[in-house]
C-alpha cells in the first residue's frame, strides 16, 4: 500500500502550526512552483498528475483550470468549496482540523498557476471552530512571507479569506456557493455560463473542493508524472474516505486509489469490518447522493470482477448495478439496518435542502418523502412504489442543479436492489413494526 | 457611503429609546471584514456580518437588527431578510443561552441519534423549535453536521458533542446550566471548558 500523501505527517505532535510543518517540509512546494516553474507549468504538472476533483464529480483538474478565461481582463478569482455537507462526508473537516497549512500551500500554488489575487475559503457555517485554525494558520503564512505583496520577492500577490456560510448544503454546488458568497440566497444559477467565464462577481473564477487543491502541493513536490503512478488507471493518486456506519472503525482513511472495497471494509487498517460482527448488508460508497449497493454487488461487480475503490470500478455497471465515488462519504449498513427507513431519512434531507428553484426537485422530493414516510408507517400501498420510480425518474434530469439527481438515485437504487424490502413494508407492517421495536431495544 | 451614516442616526434604529448598533471594537471587525471583498461588493459580508449580529444581539436577528446591517452596508433591507430566512443558521426569534442542535440524518440516525432526540424531547419537556420556559436551552433538529463518524452528534452554540448516549447528555445539559448558573455564559469561554 503506497504512503500517505495528504496525510503524511498527521501524527507529527504541532504539525498544525506552522513551525512543525514547515521543518517537516512543508511550503517548500511554493518555492519551488514560484521560483523555479511558470505558471503553465504548474498547470501542466497538475494535468500530468491526472487529479480529478475530490468533491464529488471527478472533473479532471488540470482540464478545469484550462478554461479558465484568461482573456478577460477581470480580476480572476479561486474559491475553495470547504462546504462539506453531504452526509457521510467528513474528510475536508479533518484535512483542515489536522493539517491547514497543506490546504494553505495549495491554495497559494493553485492561485499562482491560475494568475489569481484573491483566494476564498467558503466554509459551511457550522464548522465555525475551524475558522479560527485556518485563520491563524493564513496568519503564520502571511508572516513568512508565503501569503500577501510578492510572495518570496516574486511579482506574485496573493491574500486568502476565510468565509462561513449559514447552514444550507445546496451552497455546496458551485453555482450556489457563487451566489452564497456575494450575499445573497444559495440558488444555483444556470450554466452555461461556467464560472470559468462568468463565476464571482462576474469574474473568470475557478471553484476546487478543499482535497482537490491539497493535493496540488505533493503533486508539484514529486511531480505530476509520479503521482499519477500512484492509483489506478484514470483514478490517479490518494483518495480520502470518510467511513461511518456500522463498522468497528469509523473514521478517515487515506487510501490509494485501486483498493479493494472488500479490504477496505473488512481490513483492521481501515474500516475493521462490521460492527458485532453483524453481516454486511449495502454500502452508498460516495456520499448520501451516489445510488446504494447490496453487499454482493459493493463487493464485486455484476461481471465478476472485484469491486476497487476507484471512480471507474465503483461506476461499473452504471445505475442498473453500479453506483459512484462521489465525495468519498462511505456508509455502511449491517443486517439489521431498514432500506425503507433509510431511504426515507435522505429523502427528507433532500426535501428540506432542497432551494425550491425548480419545481420537479421542490415539489418532487416533497412526493418522495410523503410516500416514502407512508410505506415506512405501515399505510403503503403497492402502487406507492412504483409511484416513487416515476417520481425519481422525473426529477432526474429536469432539473437546474444537479440536487435534483442527488435525491432521485438513493430512491430509485433503493428500490432497484431492496424492492422486496419495499413489498414487506406494504404487506406486512405489523411484522416491520415488530422488527423495529425489538432493535430499538438493541441499541 | 455617505448616506448609511445617516441612516444609522435614523429613529428607526432606536428600539425602546436604544440604538441598535455595534460597540466601536465590533464596528472595526465588522469594517475590516468588509475590506475583504471588492469595494462596489461590500454585500458579500453579509453572511458574516450576520453571524456577528446575532452574537452580539442576543442570539437572534430581530428586523430592528437586519436593518441596522442593511443600512451598514448599503444595501436595501430586504436583501437581509431574504438571506436571513434562506440559512438556517440565523434565527428569527429569541432563542435560549444553549441552542441544541441534534443531527438527525443517515448516518447518525443508525448509530443511535433518534434515541438522543426522544431523550431530550424527555428531559427538557419542550418540542423540536422550542425553547425551555426557563430560557437555558433551545431545541431543534438539524441535518448532516459533518461528523458522522462520531454519531450520534449534537452541536451546542458552536460545540460538537460527539458520542452521544443517553446518560452522556444528562451530564452536558446538568454542566451547562450550572455553568450558565454560576457565571456570564459566554460562548467562547465556555467551549474551553468543554473542550
Ligand atoms: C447539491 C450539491 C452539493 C455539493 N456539495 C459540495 C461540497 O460540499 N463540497 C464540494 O467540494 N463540492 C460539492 N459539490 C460539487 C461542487 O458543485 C463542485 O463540483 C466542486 O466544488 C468542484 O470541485 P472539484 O472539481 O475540486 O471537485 C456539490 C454539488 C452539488 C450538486
Ligand atoms: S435542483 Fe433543486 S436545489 Fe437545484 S436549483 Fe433546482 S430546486 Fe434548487
Ligand atoms: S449524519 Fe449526523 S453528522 Fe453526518
Amino acid at each position: 500500500m503506497g504512503g500517505k500523501i495528504l496525510l503524511a505527517n498527521i501524527d507529527v505532535p504541532g504539525i498544525r502550526g506552522y513551525d512543525v510543518y514547515r521543518s517537516n517540509g512543508g511550503y517548500t512546494s511554493v518555492e519551488k512552483a514560484l521560483r523555479e516553474m511558470t505558471q503553465a507549468q504548474v498547470t501542466a504538472e497538475v494535468n500530468k498528475s491526472g487529479l480529478r476533483g475530490r468533491g464529488g464529480a471527478g472533473f479532471p483538474t488540470g482540464l478545469k483550470w484550462s478554461f479558465l478565461d484568461r482573456k478577460s481582463d477581470k480580476p480572476r478569482y479561486l474559491v475553495c468549496n470547504a462546504d462539506e455537507s453531504e452526509p457521510g462526508t467528513f474528510k475536508d473537516r479533518y484535512l483542515m482540523h489536522h493539517l491547514p497549512h497543506r490546504l494553505i500551500e495549495g491554495l497559494i500554488i493553485s492561485s499562482f498557476a491560475l494568475g489569481v489575487k484573491t483566494c476564498y475559503i467558503y466554509i459551511r457555517g457550522e464548522f465555525k471552530y475551524l475558522v479560527g485554525i485556518l485563520e491563524k494558520a493564513i496568519k503564520e503564512a502571511h508572516l513568512h512571507g508565503f501569503l500577501g505583496e510578492r510572495i518570496l520577492g516574486t511579482d506574485f500577490s496573493l491574500n486568502i479569506y476565510v468565509h462561513p456560510g449559514a447552514g444550507a448544503y445546496i451552497c455546496g454546488e458551485e453555482t450556489a456557493l457563487l451566489e452564497s458568497l456575494e450575499g445573497k440566497r444559495g440558488n444555483p444559477r444556470i450554466k452555461p455560463p461556467f464560472p470559468a467565464f462568468k463565476g464571482l462577481y462576474g469574474c473568470p473564477t475557478v471553484v476546487n473542493n478543499v482535497e482537490t487543491l491539497a493535493a496540488v502541493g505533493p503533486i508539484i513536490s514529486m511531480g505530476g508524472e509520479a503521482y499519477a503512478m500512484i492509483g489506478k488507471g484514470k483514478s490517479t493518486g490518494t483518495k480520502l474516505i470518510s467511513a461511518c456506519g456500522n463498522i468497528k472503525n469509523p473514521g478517515v482513511y487515506e487510501i490509494e486509489m485501486g483498493l479493494p472495497v472488500e479490504d477496505f471494509i473488512y481490513s483492521p487498517e481501515y474500516c475493521g469490518g462490521i460492527a458485532n460482527d453483524k453481516y454486511l448488508k449495502a454500502v452508498i460508497p460516495g456520499g448520501s447522493s451516489v445510488p446504494i449497493l447490496p453487499a454482493d454487488l459493493i463487493l464485486s461487480t455484476a461481471k465478476g470482477e472485484k469491486r476497487l475503490m476507484t471512480y471507474e470500478s465503483l461506476a461499473d455497471g452504471d445505475f442498473e448495478s453500479g453506483t459512484m465515488l462521489g465525495s468519498g462519504g462511505f456508509i455502511v449498513y449491517d443486517e439489521d439496518a431498514c432500506i425503507v427507513r433509510n431511504t426515507w431519512n435522505l429523502t427528507r434531507f433532500y426535501r428540506h435542502e432542497s432551494c425550491g428553484q425548480c419545481s420537479p426537485c421542490r415539489e418532487g422530493t416533497g412526493w418522495m418523502e410523503k410516500v416514502l414516510y407512508r410505506i415506512e408507517h405501515r399505510q403503503g400501498k403497492m402502487s406507492d412504489i412504483d409511484l416513487l420510480v416515476r417520481v425519481a425518474k422525473n426529477i432526474e434530469g429536469n432539473t437546474i442543479c444537479p440536487l435534483g439527481d442527488a435525491a432521485a438515485w438513493p430512491v430509485a437504487s433503493a428500490i432497484r436492489h431492496f424492492r422486496v424490502e419495499f413489498e414487506e413494508h406494504v404487506l406486512h407492517p405489523a411484522a416491520m413494526l415488530e422488527k423495529e421495536r425489538h432493535l430499538k431495544l438493541k441499541y | 457611503m455617505n448616506h448609511t451614516n445617516n441612516l444609522i442616526n435614523h429613529p428607526l434604529f432606536l428600539k425602546e429609546g436604544k440604538k441598535v448598533a455595534f460597540t466601536s471594537e465590533v464596528l472595526n471587525k465588522v469594517h475590516s471584514l468588509m475590506e475583504r471583498y471588492p469595494a462596489d461588493q461590500q454585500k458579500s459580508a453579509l453572511l458574516p456580518v450576520l453571524h456577528i449580529a446575532q452574537e452580539e444581539f442576543g442570539g437572534y436577528l430581530s428586523v430592528d437588527v437586519m436593518d441596522y446591517v442593511a443600512a451598514l452596508l448599503g444595501i436595501q433591507p430586504i436583501e437581509v431578510y431574504e438571506v436571513a430566512t434562506f440559512y438556517s443558521m440565523f434565527y428569527l426569534e429569541k432563542t435560549g443561552t444553549y441552542v441544541i442542535e441534534v443531527c438527525r440524518t443517515g448516518p447518525c440516525a443508525i448509530s443511535g441519534g433518534e434515541m438522543i432526540m426522544e431523550h431530550l424531547l424527555e428531559v427538557l419537556k419542550i418540542k423540536p423549535g422550542e425553547t425551555t420556559p426557563d430560557g437555558m436551552f433551545t431545541l431543534k433538529e438539524v441535518e448532516c453536521l459533518g461528523s458522522c463518524g462520531t454519531g450520534p452528534v449534537m452541536q451546542v452554540n458552536t460545540r460538537y458533542f460527539e458520542h452521544l448516549t443517553p446518560g452522556k447528555v444528562d451530564k452536558i445539559l446538568a454542566e451547562m446550566r450550572e455553568y450558565a448558573n454560576n457565571d456570564k455564559p459566554d460562548d467562547s469561554t465556555w467551549v474551553e471548558k468543554f473542550c
